[in-house]
């Protein structure tokens, strides 16, 4: 009993666990898989994310030449970041407002 | 006589996490038998397996967990690996071992706190789960997700420690020990917790033996079974040593979880700390072919994957047996003739994932 008790005493002393959200927002690492973007400029319009994605999420045309990714099937793993050839997808540390 | 009752315990209900049904039949607060019911949350993962090529399987792998997601894919890739006769890079296994202990930390201490929960001691659980709040951090640093981790790959991981992130992840480490030390002597030395969790829901050797317990369920119960000993990944160079408890009740299976957690904290700091430099993966070609029981070490036991290769990108089959599953019986057996306001404790002192148990 006396453990908790001074367990109880010191988190009196303490400052709060706890932010004001939303209010006081966290402040995000930067290797935080936020979401995923891409700099269009960039991609050739190979097809190679759309291929390796595990779950679907991406959709590559090339006629006409469209770069799409459907952000609910997405699980921000990365895979298609490593194996694209122009280096054109990133995965930025913040996620992505509610609709 | 008194008369038979039958009632239903989940698969809603305010201290189970997940869906499952604990059919009870009682006489008066006596449980005279208890039936599970599963299939609530099954996901036919191992049927989408097949469907995916080997690559993908590691990010669906991760996926049949929420809690010990790491291990999952550790364990796949190790599987792949052994078919594939690829070597992991040392530094490799270190990161691996880093994560996984991690890992571990964190699901102790979730279990931990939800089985405070169990027996209503909020206060408990929300400084458990605050001190596990560092852990998360830790690994949204090191990996960038909080728990899905995604590091793991067929070779070795994707991604490395810095020297300055291995630096604040001690730091980090300490400050959960600190507050461990702080916190857990609470959850072993108050009379109140002693009361609902000494002598319930006991699970004698033979008995735990019989019916297949693995884990820290099996630890508690005298059965000194930890596939670390065996020696994957970097466990032979860290001197990991195994927690063993004799009584067999909700009380020893808490403290094999509590001693585990210093154990876990003191191999991840060593390896941090020793972890060589050179290549984090090794690459590879061609497609896996033969079959292989993997096995790995999770935070609630010893977990298994069938997996069979033919020699194209999908597999043929990919068949997993989690630690739940075998912890299943011995929860049955520690339930009858217990009372019925201990079933919430007994059912979380086996740390149930049954996510990972339906697949």
């Amino acid at each position: 009993m006396a453990t908790m008790l001074s367990n109880i005493m010191k988190n009196l002393g303490r400052k709060a666990a706890t932010r004001l959200y939303p209010f006081e927002k966290r402040e995000l690492p930067t290797t935080t898989r936020g979401h995923l973007d891409i700099e269009i400029d960039k991609c050739i319009f190979c097809g190679a994310c759309q291929k390796r994605c595990p779950t679907n999420a991406i959709n590559v045309t090339r006629d006409p030449k469209t770069w799409a990714v459907n952000h609910y099937a997405c699980i921000v793993c990365g895979y298609c970041v490593e194996v694209c050839p122009k280096d054109c997808l990133l995965l930025r540390n913040e996620h992505l407002p509610q609709p | 006589m008194i008369r038979r009752n039958t009632i239903p315990f989940g698969p809603q209900h305010p201290v189970l996490p997940e869906p499952i049904q604990l059919r009870l039949v009682m006489e008066d607060e006596k449980i005279i038998e208890a039936l599970p019911a599963i299939g609530y949350i099954h996901r036919g993962l191992e049927k989408i397996a097949e469907k995916k090529d080997f690559i993908q399987d590691v990010y669906l792998a991760e996926r049949i967990c929420g809690i010990c997601s790491f291990m999952h894919s550790q364990n796949y890739c190790q599987g792949i690996e052994s078919l594939m006769n690829l070597t992991v890079p040392d530094r490799g296994r270190y990161l691996r071992t880093i994560w996984a202990e991690i890992h571990r930390v964190h699901s102790h201490l979730l279990a931990l706190g939800l089985l405070a929960d169990s027996f209503g001691f909020e206060n408990l659980f929300m400084q458990l789960w605050r001190t596990r709040e560092i852990i998360l951090d830790i690994m949204e640093q090191t990996a960038g997700g909080r728990v899905m981790l995604g590091t793991c790959c067929i070779g070795g991981v994707r991604k490395d420690i810095s020297s300055a992130q291995a630096t604040v992840v001690l730091r980090q480490l300490d400050q959960v020990q600190k507050e461990c030390d702080e916190i857990l002597p609470a959850l072993l030395n108050d009379y109140s917790v002693k009361q609902r969790t000494v002598g319930v829901g006991v699970l004698p050797r033979d008995k735990a033996h019989e019916l297949g317990a693995v884990g820290p369920v099996a630890r508690a119960s005298g059965i000194g079974m930890d596939y670390r000993e065996q020696g994957y990944a970097a466990y032979p160079d860290l001197g990991f040593k195994k927690v063993v408890e004799t009584a067999g009740d909700c009380y020893a299976r808490t403290l094999v979880r509590v001693k585990e957690i210093a154990e876990s904290i003191r191999m991840a700091r060593l390896a941090l700390e020793k972890a060589p430099q050179g290549p984090i993966a090794v690459p590879f070609k061609g497609n896996p072919t033969g079959e292989v029981l993997a096995r790995i070490e999770q935070p609630r036991g010893e977990l298994n994957f069938y997996i069979k290769g033919n020699g194209t990108r999908n597999l043929e089959r990919f068949r997993v047996r989690t630690p739940t599953f075998a912890n299943l019986p011995p929860l049955l057996h520690m339930l009858t003739g217990c009372q019925l306001a201990d079933v919430p404790v007994i059912a979380l002192s086996i740390d149930p994932c049954i996510s990972c148990t339906e697949r």
